[in-house]
């Protein structure tokens, strides 16, 4: 599979495009820089925000066992464009805004049905925004978290190797077998 | 840098004569200093790049996904420092050390074209596509034909055997398919197809009797005979990590291969970071001595001498070293009394794509990762012309399922979302084309006259571009794949022109163009300059059209049949 179809299937499972692709596909044109940085709230607050995309359950770690907060930490400093990095930052302070306002109280002390009901909340209002936005509007900052969740954590080992199924070296290829098992493989 | 002036080192013009050089250790240049070696010539092959020994020189060959610090993203500051090569095929984090900085290597764009390159020993051969199917008569004969080109001096008939010599050796998968507009060749067994594939094979054959879908020709040890086995290379474990460098050798690459294997004869030296700078001539003895090397790391000028001097740089590197390589007799480039160097450059179209979703064969699912893809051999323009542009192209296809069921953007985070993604979901099928360009004289390259690399080496400037016929081809091409996606029945049908500049399909061609005629090409059916008797040119650079196939495995075959002939004139006294 070539580089381009790779990422048009990525995009189409995320349900949008992805977010650095322009820059990966086409290179930079402007100068981008960092414009701030994670503290270690921000990242036990994206941990927990992860969690909740991504939980655990009987047969595999969630994303906060795939260390999700400091993945988006390093992908959002080193691969995003400032344009990108400000959605992202800015996200975050309206996320923990959005806790405040209806419980009174930190995201990562909600209860796990709490914390469920006002992402999911979150997430409709995103897909609804990315359903009617302008090809050049920006993306909504939950796309961003959502879609370098799922990036990290099915690359991630824990993702890889139980979510899914990671054989690194295969040692022969055979075209066409029943489908059994319930997962896909992670690569 | 001054360059009259030259040091010859301390071991002086003995210490530095062999019997053979070879500029350049990718792809044709290690096939040349395995034939020159096992022929007894002491061979200098002098390469520009650093070092790379196999297994040794693959740092991420093993690494998991994870081990990634951006999951094979390249970093917004990288991107920024070199927009050019991050566009390259299989360009990423786990691949970047086999190519080029853009700013170690500027050239002058006067048209775009993205040129990309690797600077090792290995060369291109360490990140090659490994696609190798043979060239048919079809394609030497065209271009003269129907009036696109001159003749190539040679036919099928002359290169057949020197295919077989080359796939033996290197190890190709495949099976033999009988089909006339890509001949069989010396095969090991072909990877399976996969349902979808296989599906879509007979689909096409209900609706087409002149396409036909085939099983992968490719570089891969999916059998290893005993030759491979010699070389220390194994079977093929179905990683598709080849591009890291394989630690089990199963693709061929100069590194894993010819190299070493003419290292055994011990009649090879190998000199990295040396940029060649010009062939020096000698206009009393009517032949080229030798080579004037710069140390990339220290700029010293050294010369190294030899009987027989094989120029395999890659297409336009080659063809820039000859036209930096003037003298009295040759003050246009070496070997140019006709003007032709340096034009004629022609590349394969690889603009269009066709994907499409595929119902049904949601219980099947495949084992191991197949780093080749079925191939769809070239049916446009054979017997006759039955298009309104010339030329043809190969198809590449592929069928995978996609990761995540089709439904999980829909699901409520959580449980639900985490086991959508975990399942597989639906199939998926892509074709793209690899489409023949027509040679002209305005798509040229030349030395500019100002701006200089890092060497003092003159920059080169490309001037290569598109043309009518390239946009009715990828017309043909997105029209007729389409329908064939739907006929065999696909869904969500989409084509795309990604309008890429020439130069990132990496199948640069020409420069240096073979030809019966030397008023109008620069070498003779034996890729020897037809001015200039003891230098060869066997890389891209002497391809007279491009046909259609993948021509890696060409410049193979027609760089062990050159130095076959070198070493026969060597013999009888005439070079």
């Amino acid at each position: 599979m070539n580089r381009r179809e790779a990422l048009a299937t990525t995009a189409r499972l995320l349900g949008g495009t992805i977010v650095g692709s322009n820059v990966f596909l086409n290179g930079c044109k402007s100068t981008p820089e960092k414009i701030a940085s994670f503290s270690e709230h921000d990242i036990a607050f994206l941990d927990a925000v992860g969690e909740v995309i991504i939980p655990t359950t009987p047969r595999s770690p969630g994303a906060k066992a795939a260390r999700i907060g400091e993945f988006m930490n390093v992908m959002v400093t080193d691969c995003y464009d400032e344009h990108e990095q400000k959605i992202f930052f800015d996200g975050i302070t309206t996320l923990k805004a959005l806790a405040q306002q209806k419980h009174d109280t930190d995201f990562v002390s909600l209860s796990g049905d709490d914390q469920r009901a006002l992402l999911n909340a979150v997430n409709k209002e995103a897909k609804a925004y990315a359903n009617t936005k302008l090809h050049n509007d920006p993306e909504h900052y939950f796309t961003l978290i959502k879609q370098l969740t799922t990036l990290g954590y099915f690359t991630s080992e824990p993702g890889a190797t139980t979510a899914r199924t990671y054989v690194a070296v295969p040692g022969r290829f055979e075209g066409c077998i029943p489908f059994s098992d319930g997962k896909a493989w992670a690569t | 840098m001054q360059v009259d002036s030259v040091n010859i080192n301390a071991s002086g013009v003995a210490g530095n004569t062999y019997d053979a050089i070879v500029i350049g250790s990718g792809i044709s240049g290690g096939w040349a200093a395995k034939e020159l070696c096992e022929s007894g010539l002491k061979t200098l092959v002098v390469e520009r790049g650093r070092n790379v020994e196999h297994l040794k020189d693959y740092p991420t060959a093993t690494k998991d996904p994870w081990q990634f610090e951006h999951r094979g993203q390249m970093t917004r500051a990288f991107l920024k420092e070199n927009p050019l090569i991050s566009k390259a095929a299989g360009f990423g984090d786990d691949t970047a050390h086999f190519f080029v900085k853009d700013k170690d290597h500027p050239y002058v764009q006067e048209k775009p074209f993205d040129w990309i390159r690797g600077y090792q020993v290995g060369g291109k051969s360490l990140t090659w596509g490994r696609a190798t199917q043979r060239w048919s008569n079809f394609e030497f004969t065209a271009p003269a034909k129907y009036g696109y080109g001159i003749d190539w001096p040679i036919r099928y008939d002359d290169v057949a055997p020197w295919y077989s010599h080359v796939e033996k050796f290197i190890g190709i998968c495949g099976n033999k398919d009988g089909i006339e507009a890509m001949p069989d060749g010396e095969f090991l067994p072909p990877f399976d197809f996969n349902c979808v594939e296989a599906h879509l094979q007979k689909k096409f054959k209900e609706h087409y009797a002149d396409r036909h879908l085939v099983h992968a020709r490719w570089a891969h040890l999916t059998q290893p005979a005993e030759v491979h086995l010699q070389q220390g290379r194994g079977k093929c474990q179905a990683r598709n990590l080849c591009m890291r460098g394989c630690p089990y050798g199963g693709y061929f690459s100069s590194v894993s291969s010819t190299l070493p294997w003419a290292a055994k004869t011990g009649n090879l030296t190998v000199r990295p970071f040396s940029v060649v700078h010009s062939i020096m001539y000698d206009e009393q003895k009517g032949k080229a001595t030798g080579v004037r090397i710069i140390d990339t790391n220290t700029q010293a000028v050294t010369e190294y001498f030899a009987r027989v001097i094989f120029v395999n740089a890659s297409a336009l590197n080659s063809t820039l070293l000859l036209l930096n390589s003037v003298s009295k007799r040759f003050p246009n480039g070496l070997g140019n009394d006709s003007g032709v160097l340096g034009k004629y450059v022609a590349f394969h179209l690889y603009r269009g794509s066709v994907s499409a979703s595929v119902e049904g064969f949601e219980d099947r699912y495949y084992y191991g990762r197949n780093p080749t893809e079925p191939i769809l051999a070239n049916y446009r323009n054979l017997h006759k012309q039955d298009t309104d542009y010339v030329g043809g192209f190969t198809t590449f296809l592929g069928a995978y399922r996609t990761r995540g069921a089709d439904d999980a953007a829909e699901t409520e985070l959580g449980t639900a979302y985490k086991n959508a993604l975990s399942k597989p979901g639906g199939w998926r099928t892509y074709m793209y084309m690899q489409g023949e360009t027509i040679p002209k004289e305005s798509n040229h390259v030349r030395l500019s006259t100002t701006g200089k690399d890092q060497w003092g080496i003159p920059q080169l400037i490309t001037s290569v571009g598109y043309d009518d016929n390239d946009e009715k081809m990828i017309k043909d091409f997105l029209h007729e794949s389409s329908q064939m996606l739907e006929k065999a029945g696909c869904l969500d049908i989409s084509t795309q022109d990604n309008k890429q500049a020439p130069g990132l399909d990496i199948h640069e061609m020409g420069g240096c163009r073979m030809g019966r005629d030397p008023k109008t090409s620069m070498l003779n059916g034996w890729n020897q300059m037809h001015h200039c008797k003891n230098v060869f040119v066997t890389d891209g650079a002497c391809m007279t059209s491009t046909g259609n196939q993948s021509p890696s495995i060409l410049y193979m075959a027609l760089t062990a049949r050159a130095v076959d002939h070198a070493v026969k004139e060597m013999k009888r006294q005439n070079l």
